[in-house]
C-alpha cells in the first residue's frame, strides 16, 4: 500500500512539473506585452517606465531563463508576485482557494447525492415515469452550457423573483452580523452557483447510477435478498447501491478536474470570489505569475483528488488492496 | 427536523436582511458598485477611475474643486500664485494628521508632488515643477521652470494625493511600494480591508481635519465585474451607488427603478471621448482629404441617437464639450456623401480603397457596434472596411502602440486640463512607439506643437482659450482623430442618499459630505 502511494505521489509530482513547464510556455505564446498592459492600467507611460517595468518583472530575460528562474522559485515555495496587484501570488490564491473549494465540494456532493438518488429511483422501474424523467433531464444537463444555465438562473431567481443574491459569496452589509447569520448568508449565496455547477454532473451521475443499478439489480444476490423478504428500501440502498457505487466513485474522481474548470465559468457568471475568476481576469491582464500560480494550485487539487480516488477505490473494493 | 428548521430560519433571516431596505444608524454604510478593478489604492503613481475612487477617500490633497471649476481649500487653507506665474505658495491647515496619527506637514506635500511628478503616467501634470521649498511646517512653495496654469487643477484629490513621507521615503520603488495596497492617508476615510479584485472597505476617519466630516461611517467599494449582476445588485438594494455607468440599456433600466436616481452630472473633468483615430503615416490615410472624406461620411447623430439610444452626446473636437476651453465654432462635418466622394477623388482614391478598423475591447455599444456601422457607412464612399476585433486589451494595445493599424476606435480622457489629457495625443514629441495613449496617430504639425506649448504656459485664461481655439480649428482640419461622442457616463444612486458626488470629478472626489437622508 505504501509503495503504491509513494508511486502515485511521484507520478503526481512529475505530472505537475510537466503542467508548470507547458503552461509557462503556452502563456508566453499569447500576443500582448504585460508591460504595455501594466502601463495601460496606469493610464499610459513613457518608454522609460515601460523599460523599468520589464526590468522589474524580469521580462527582459530570454523565455528559458525566465522558466528556469520560475521553477527554482516554485521549488522554494515562492510563486512570485502578481504583475497587476504587486502582491504575492500565494496571498491572492490563499484569499480565493477557500471559496473555490467550498463551491466545488458543494457542487460535487450535490451532484453525487442527488444524481445517485435520482438514478436509484429511476432504476426501480426502468420503463417508468421517473426513468424517463432522468433520461430527459440527463440529456438536457449534458447539452446545456453551464454559463447559460447560470445566466438563466440569475434572471429567474435573482431578477424576476429576487430570492437569491448575485453579489459574490457574502453580503458586505452583513459583515458584522453574528456568525450563524453570516453562515446562512454564505449558504444563501452558494445555492445558485453550486446548483449551476452541479447540474451537468448531476445528470451524469443519475444516468450512470441508473445503468449501474440496473445491472446490479439483476444479480442473483439481489434476488436472494428479495426472496428473504428484505424491504425494498434495504435491497436498493444497502445491498444494490454498495456494489453499484464503484463506477460512480471512479467517475467522481475523474470529474473533479472538470468541476474545477467548470467553476471558472460559474465563478465568473456569479461573481464568486474564487480562483477561477482570478485566473480569467489574470489571463486578460497577461498577469503571468498569477495565471501560473492558479494553474499550479488547480493541477495540485486534481492530482490530490485522483490519488484520493485511487485510495478510496481500493478501500471500497477489497480485491484491489493486494495490487500495487 | 428541528435542526433543519433552525437552518431554514437562519437562511430566511439572512434572505430577509438582504432583500429588505437596510436601516442605517448614525452615518451608515454606502456600498458603491463598480466594474473597475484597482491594481492598488495609491493615485500618486496610477491614473484611472478604479484607483481614484478609493484613493480620493483615503488621501487628502492640497486643493479640491467645486462644480464651477473653482479651486477650494482642502489641505491648503489658502494659496497664492506669483504674478509672473513662476511659483505657487500653499499655506497648509494646522492640525491635519495622517491615519496613523503623524502630522501632515509641508515636507509631506513637497515629497508627494515630486513623487507624483516622477512616477505618475501623466508626466505633463508636474513637469514644470522645478524645486519645492518648505520654509516652515505649514508653507509649501512650488517653484516652476515656466508658468503652469494647469498646476492648480493638478493639485486635485484625483491627481495629487498627499502621501506620508515617513512611510514612502524608504528607498523602495513607489510604483510597487507595499503601502500602495495598505495606504495611510489623511483623507476622510481609512482603509479597513482591501481584497484585490473583490472589495475595498473604508471606515470613517474620526480625526479628519474638517470638523463634522465625514458623515458616513463606512464606504464599501464592491467590485462586480458582470454588468448584469451589478444591475440586479442595484435593483435589489445590495448596492447603493453605481458610478461610471455607460451602457444605454443599463442607464434606461436603472432609470425605471423607483428607488434610484440616475444623473449624467459629475464627469466634466473626466472628459471621456470615444473617437476614431487614423494612422497618419499609412499611405492610404496620410492625405487629410481622405480623413475628411471619412468624417463627412459618418453620421454622429445616428451613432448617438440610434446606436447609443440617445444617452450619449456628439463630440466635435479634442476638448470635451462643456470644458471652458471647448471651441464652439470648429467644423462639425455634417454628413455629406457627395462632398466625401469628391474628397476621395481629389485624394486619388476615386476607385475606393480597403481599410481595416480596430477597436479597443470594451462595451460593444461604444466600440464594436460603431465599428460595424463605419463598415456599412464607408462603403458608400468606396471604402471597403474590415473590422478587426482584438480578444483582449493587450492584443489591441500591442497593435496600436506598434502602429500596426489603419483606423482604430479608442476611448481617451481629457483629465481636467488640456495639458494633462489632450496635449499627449497631438504633440509631435509624444510620438513614442510602444507607448499606448501617446501620439499613436504619429500626427505632426509644427503649428499645433507651437500653440499647445504656448497654451501650456499662458496664465491669462482668455488668451489661453484663444490659443486652444486655434489649436482646435487646426486639428479639426487635419483630423488625425475623428471625435465621435462623449461617453455617456452616468451615476445611479439610492434616492435617499444626499450630496451625491456630482462635481467636476464626480466620485473621484472626497465623499465627506455624502450622507443618508430619510
Amino acid at each position: 500500500m505504501s509503495g503504491f502511494l509513494t508511486r502515485r505521489i511521484l507520478y503526481g509530482l512529475m505530472l505537475m512539473l510537466g503542467v508548470v513547464v507547458l503552461n509557462f510556455l503556452l502563456i508566453r505564446l499569447a500576443p500582448g506585452d504585460p508591460a504595455v498592459v501594466i502601463a495601460g492600467e496606469m493610464g499610459g507611460a513613457t518608454e522609460e517606465m515601460l523599460e523599468s517595468i520589464r526590468e522589474e518583472y524580469g521580462l527582459n530575460e530570454p523565455v528559458l531563463v525566465q522558466l528556469g528562474i520560475y521553477l527554482g522559485n516554485v521549488i522554494r515555495g515562492d510563486l512570485g508576485e502578481s504583475f497587476f496587484f504587486n502582491q504575492p501570488v500565494a496571498g491572492l490564491i490563499a484569499q480565493r482557494i477557500g471559496p473555490t473549494i467550498l463551491l466545488v465540494i458543494t457542487a460535487q456532493l450535490l451532484s453525487i447525492l442527488l444524481g445517485v438518488f435520482l438514478g436509484v429511483l429511476a432504476a426501480r422501474k426502468p420503463g417508468g415515469l421517473m426513468s424517463a424523467f432522468v433520461s430527459v433531464f440527463a440529456t438536457i444537463g449534458y447539452a446545456v452550457p453551464v454559463f447559460w444555465t447560470g445566466i438563466m438562473l440569475i434572471i429567474l431567481f435573482a431578477s424576476v423573483f429576487p430570492i437569491f443574491p448575485v453579489e459574490g459569496m457574502a453580503s458586505v452589509k452583513l459583515r458584522d452580523a453574528p456568525w450563524y447569520v453570516q453562515w446562512a448568508d454564505i449558504a444563501h449565496h452558494l445555492i445558485l452557483p453550486a446548483f449551476t455547477l452541479a447540474i451537468i454532473y448531476l445528470a451524469q451521475y443519475a444516468r450512470l447510477s441508473r445503468a449501474s443499478m440496473l445491472e446490479v439489480l439483476g444479480s442473483d444476490y439481489i434476488r436472494t435478498a428479495r426472496a428473504k423478504g428484505a424491504a425494498e428500501r434495504t435491497v436498493l440502498f444497502r445491498h444494490a447501491l454498495r456494489n453499484a457505487a464503484l463506477p460512480i466513485l471512479t467517475v467522481a474522481g475523474l470529474q473533479f478536474g472538470n468541476l474545477i474548470s467548470g467553476a471558472l465559468l460559474v465563478e465568473t457568471v456569479f461573481n464568486w470570489p474564487g480562483m477561477g475568476r482570478l485566473a480569467f481576469d489574470s489571463i486578460l491582464r497577461r498577469d503571468y505569475p498569477t495565471i501560473m500560480g492558479v494553474l499550479f494550485f488547480a493541477s495540485a487539487m486534481v492530482v490530490v483528488a485522483n490519488i484520493l480516488t485511487d485510495l478510496s477505490y481500493r478501500l471500497a473494493d477489497p480485491r484491489l488492496r493486494g495490487r500495487t | 427536523m428541528t435542526y433543519f428548521k433552525s437552518i431554514l430560519s437562519a437562511a430566511l433571516l439572512s434572505a430577509t436582511a438582504l432583500t429588505a431596505p437596510a436601516a442605517f444608524a448614525d452615518g451608515g454604510t454606502l456600498v458603491i458598485a463598480s466594474t473597475q478593478v484597482p491594481r492598488h489604492l495609491n493615485g500618486s503613481v496610477q491614473s484611472g477611475i478604479a484607483t481614484a475612487i478609493p484613493s480620493t477617500q483615503i488621501f487628502a490633497s492640497p486643493l479640491r474643486y467645486d462644480e464651477n471649476w473653482e479651486p477650494q481649500p482642502y489641505l491648503a487653507e489658502s494659496w497664492d500664485v506669483a504674478d509672473d506665474g513662476m511659483s505657487v505658495t500653499l499655506n497648509l491647515v494646522k492640525g491635519a494628521t495622517f491615519h496613523d496619527g503623524e502630522p501632515v506637514e509641508a515636507e509631506d506635500v513637497a515629497f508627494s508632488i515630486m513623487n507624483t511628478k516622477n512616477n505618475h503616467p501623466f508626466q505633463s501634470m508636474f513637469a514644470p515643477v522645478d524645486t519645492i521649498d518648505t520654509p516652515d511646517a505649514h508653507t509649501v512653495v512650488i517653484n516652476l521652470s515656466k508658468p503652469h496654469p494647469a498646476l492648480l487643477l493638478a493639485l486635485s484629490p484625483a491627481l495629487a494625493p498627499v502621501l506620508p513621507k515617513h512611510i514612502y521615503d524608504d528607498g523602495q520603488d513607489p510604483k510597487s511600494h507595499p503601502a500602495n495596497s495598505a495606504p495611510i492617508g489623511s483623507g476622510p476615510f481609512m482603509l479597513e480591508e482591501f481584497t484585490p479584485g473583490e472589495a475595498v472597505i473604508l471606515k470613517k476617519n474620526p480625526n479628519f481635519f474638517i470638523d463634522g466630516r465625514p458623515m458616513l461611517d463606512e464606504i464599501i467599494i464592491r467590485i462586480i465585474k458582470d454588468p448584469s449582476a451589478l444591475l440586479i445588485a442595484m435593483e435589489n438594494q445590495e448596492a447603493d451607488m453605481y458610478p461610471f455607468m455607460a451602457g444605454s440599456q443599463e442607464i434606461r433600466r436603472l432609470e425605471k427603478a423607483e428607488h434610484l436616481g440616475v444623473t449624467s452630472d459629475g464627469y466634466a473633468a473626466v472628459g471621456p471621448i470615444n473617437w476614431l483615430a487614423f494612422n497618419t503615416k499609412s499611405e492610404k490615410l496620410s492625405d487629410p482629404k481622405v480623413r475628411q472624406a471619412i468624417a463627412y461620411a459618418v453620421d454622429r447623430d445616428f451613432i448617438t441617437k440610434a446606436l447609443h439610444r440617445g444617452v450619449s452626446s456628439p463630440q466635435r473636437g479634442p476638448i470635451i464639450e462643456g470644458s471652458p476651453f471647448f471651441d464652439e465654432s470648429i467644423p462639425a462635418y455634417d454628413v455629406n456623401l457627395d462632398k466625401a466622394n469628391a474628397l476621395m477623388a481629389e485624394a486619388g482614391f476615386g476607385d475606393g480603397m480597403d481599410l481595416t478598423v480596430d477597436y479597443i475591447p470594451g462595451p460593444k455599444e461604444q466600440q464594436q457596434s460603431v465599428a460595424e456601422y463605419l463598415k456599412s457607412q464607408l462603403k458608400k464612399i468606396g471604402i471597403n472596411v474590415t473590422v478587426r476585433a482584438a480578444p483582449d486589451f493587450p492584443t489591441w494595445a500591442g497593435r496600436v502602440s506598434s502602429y500596426d493599424f489603419e483606423l482604430t476606435m479608442d476611448v481617451v480622457f481629457n483629465w481636467g486640463d488640456p495639458v494633462i489629457g489632450v496635449h499627449r495625443t497631438y504633440l509631435s514629441d509624444n510620438i513614442r512607439e510602444g507607448v499606448i495613449w501617446s501620439n499613436t496617430q504619429q500626427y505632426s504639425n509644427a503649428k499645433v506643437d507651437e500653440l499647445l506649448n504656448m497654451a501650456a504656459v499662458e496664465l491669462d485664461s482668455a488668451k489661453r482659450a484663444a490659443l486652444y481655439a486655434e489649436f482646435q480649428q487646426l486639428v479639426a482640419t487635419d483630423l488625425p482623430v475623428y471625435w465621435i461622442n462623449a461617453l455617456p457616463y452616468h451615476t445611479a444612486y439610492d434616492k435617499r442618499l444626499q450630496n451625491v458626488p456630482v462635481g467636476i470629478w464626480g466620485s473621484m472626489h472626497p465623499m465627506d459630505t455624502v450622507h443618508w437622508g430619510e
